[in-house]
C-alpha cells in the first residue's frame, strides 16, 4: 500500500452468487485528490463504493482508510471511520419524513450530539453553501425539484465537514445546466473542505469537471486509470469507446437484434 | 422436468428453516440494540403515538362489536339450557383472555405491521437506510428498536382499553336488548373476573406487540427491488404477524391455563 494513500484497495473481490462483480480491484486515492470511477451500467461501480463505505463486505481483499484496515471492523470501529465519510446518494436518499433542515442537521444532531438550535444554524449555512435559502429548510423533500434535492443531499453530505466524500452518480436524472451547477458545487465544496473525493459516474462531462484522476471499471476490473488530461489519449480501446459513447467497439452490449 | 415430491418438500423445509434462522438472528440483534444506548426517545414517543393512540378508534370499534356479538350469540346458545345468567361471565372471560388480545393485535397487525413494512421497505429501496449508516446512525437503533419498544409498551394498554370497551359492548346488549338487570350484570362480571384472566391477556398483548413490530421491521428491512418488493414486504409482514399471533396465542394460553 502507498504510504500516502487516504484510501487504498488491494485485490478487492465481490460476487453475488455466480456473478463476479468485482474481480481484484487495486486503487489508491491520495489525500485531497478527487478520483472518478467511470464505467457502464452494471459494471460494479456502486458495489465498489459500497465496499469502501462498509455498506457491503468484500469477499476478499483489503480496504484501508488512513492506513487502517476497515474490512472486518466491528460496529464501533465502523462508526468511528464513518465519521470521516460523507456520501451523496444517486437518488438523494433524503429522509422524507423530516424537513430539509432536519435532513441536513441529522448527522450533527444524531451522531455528534449537537443541540438542535446550533445544528439548525449549521444546516442553514450548508444550504447557503449549495445556493439554497433558509426558507427551503422548512420544506419537505417531496416539495423540491430533482436538482434541489441533489443540492440538499450535497449539503447533508458536507454538514459534518467530512474528510472523504463519496458521490454516487451525482448528475444522473438532471438536465445539462443543473448537472453543471451540481458539478460546480461539488468542486467548490470539496475544495473548500480540502476533502478527498471518490465519485462514480457514467457522465463524462461530470467526470472531466470534478475529477483529478479517472479510472475505468469494466467487467469487475479497473482496466485503466490516470489523470483526467490523459483520458483522451489512454491508448485503451475500451476507454475510447466509452468516453466517445460509441456503440461499436470492444464493449458489446447484451442486446437482441431487432 | 419431473421433480420428486420429497425434493420439493425438502426444499420447502430448508427454506422454512433458513427464514426462521434469519428472523431469529434479526430479532436477537434488534433486541440487543434496543437495550443498549443511545436511545432515540423522540422516535420512541412518536411510535407509541402512532401504534397506540392512532390505533384506538379501530381497536375500540372492533372491541365493542365483538362484545356485543358475543353477548348476543351466547344468549342464543345458553337460552336453550336456561343458562342466560352465565352470559356476563362468558363475555368477560372470552374478551380478557382471548378475543381482546387476539382481535386487537390482528387489527394492529393490519394497520401498523403493514405501515412499518412499507415505511422501512421504502427507506431500504431508496437508500435511506444506507444514508443513516453513512451518517453514523445505526438503523437498528434508530428505526427498529423504537418500534419494538413501542409495540411491547402500547399493545397491553390498547388491549386493556379493548377489554373495557368490549365488556361495555356486552353490557349494552345484555341490559338494553336482553333485559338483564344492569347491577346484576355488572356484579356477575366483576365476581367472575380473576386477575389472571386480565394478566394473561396483557402478557399476550406484549408478546403480540413485539411480533407485529418485529415482522414489520424484518420484512421492510430485507425488502428488495422497487415498488413490487415493498408491496411484497407489506403483505408478508401482515400474514406472518397474523400466523405468529395465533401460534403464540396457543403456547401462552397453554403456559397460563393448562392443567
Amino acid at each position: 500500500m502507498s504510504a500516502t494513500a487516504k484510501i487504498a484497495l488491494r485485490g478487492v473481490t465481490k460476487s453475488f452468487g455466480p456473478k463476479k462483480v468485482l474481480q481484484g480491484i487495486d486503487l489508491d486515492v491520495a489525500p485531497g485528490e478527487s478520483m472518478v470511477v467511470i464505467g457502464g451500467s452494471g459494471t460494479g461501480k456502486s458495489v465498489l463504493l459500497k465496499c469502501i463505505l462498509g455498506l457491503m463486505t468484500p469477499d476478499r481483499g483489503s480496504i484501508s482508510v488512513d492506513g487502517e484496515e476497515t474490512v472486518g471492523f466491528n460496529d464501533r470501529s465502523r462508526a468511528r471511520v464513518m465519521r470521516k465519510f460523507g456520501m451523496l446518494f444517486q437518488g438523494g436518499a433524503l429522509f422524507d419524513s423530516l424537513r430539509v433542515w432536519e435532513n441536513v442537521a441529522f448527522g450533527p444532531i444524531q451522531s455528534d450530539g449537537m443541540k438542535a438550535e446550533e445544528a439548525r444554524e449549521v444546516a442553514v449555512a450548508k444550504l447557503g453553501a449549495v445556493g439554497l435559502g433558509p426558507e427551503i429548510g422548512e420544506l419537505f423533500p417531496s416539495e423540491l425539484s430533482g436538482g434541489m434535492q441533489k443540492r440538499v443531499a450535497l449539503a447533508r453530505a458536507i454538514a459534518r465537514e467530512p474528510e472523504i466524500i463519496f458521490f454516487d452518480e451525482p448528475t444522473t436524472g438532471l438536465d445539462p445546466i443543473m448537472a453543471d451547477v451540481i458539478n460546480d458545487l461539488i468542486v467548490k465544496c470539496v475544495s473548500d473542505l480540502g476533502a478527498t473525493a471518490v465519485s462514480i459516474t457514467h457522465d463524462m462531462a461530470s467526470a472531466r469537471k470534478i475529477g483529478h484522476r479517472i479510472g475505468m471499471l469494466y467487467e469487475g476490473r479497473l482496466i485503466w486509470q490516470g489523470p483526467v488530461a490523459d483520458i483522451d489519449r489512454s491508448g485503451n480501446a475500451h476507454v475510447d469507446q466509452f468516453i466517445h459513447g460509441r456503440a461499436e467497439g470492444p464493449i458489446q452490449m447484451q442486446v437482441r437484434k431487432l | 422436468m419431473n421433480i420428486p415430491l420429497l425434493t420439493v418438500l425438502g426444499r420447502m423445509f430448508l427454506a422454512f428453516l433458513q427464514a426462521t434462522g434469519a428472523v431469529t438472528a434479526f430479532a436477537f440483534h434488534a433486541v440487543r440494540q434496543a437495550v443498549q444506548p443511545p436511545y432515540y426517545r423522540r422516535q420512541i414517543v412518536s411510535q407509541i403515538l402512532e401504534i397506540g393512540y392512532y390505533s384506538l378508534p379501530v381497536v375500540g370499534l372492533t372491541a365493542i362489536f365483538t362484545g356485543m356479538v358475543l353477548a348476543l350469540q351466547s344468549y342464543t346458545g345458553f337460552a336453550r339450557f336456561s343458562a342466560e345468567s352465565a352470559i356476563p361471565n362468558v363475555v368477560v372471560v372470552s374478551l380478557t383472555r382471548e378475543l381482546g388480545p387476539v382481535l386487537a393485535s390482528l387489527m394492529v397487525a393490519g394497520r401498523i405491521g403493514a405501515a412499518i413494512a412499507a415505511e422501512i421497505g421504502t427507506m431500504r429501496v431508496t437508500e435511506q437506510i444506507d444514508a443513516l449508516t453513512t451518517l453514523s446512525t445505526d438503523p437498528f437503533k434508530y428505526l427498529v428498536a423504537p418500534r419494538l419498544i413501542a409495540g411491547i409498551v402500547t399493545l397491553p394498554i390498547l388491549v386493556f382499553v379493548a377489554d373495557i370497551i368490549g365488556i361495555l359492548g356486552g353490557f349494552l346488549v345484555g341490559v338494553y336488548k336482553l333485559d338483564f338487570n344492569d347491577a346484576a350484570y355488572l356484579r356477575n362480571t366483576i365476581d367472575f373476573l380473576q386477575f389472571q384472566d386480565v394478566f394473561s391477556g396483557l402478557v399476550k398483548a406484549a408478546v403480540f406487540g413485539f411480533l407485529i413490530t418485529l415482522m414489520g421491521c424484518y420484512h421492510g428491512y430485507t425488502s428488495k427491488g422497487g415498488a413490487q418488493g415493498v408491496g411484497m414486504a407489506t403483505t408478508n409482514a401482515v400474514v406472518s404477524a397474523s400466523i405468529l399471533i395465533f401460534t403464540f396465542n396457543y403456547f401462552i394460553t397453554e403456559a397460563f391455563f393448562a392443567r
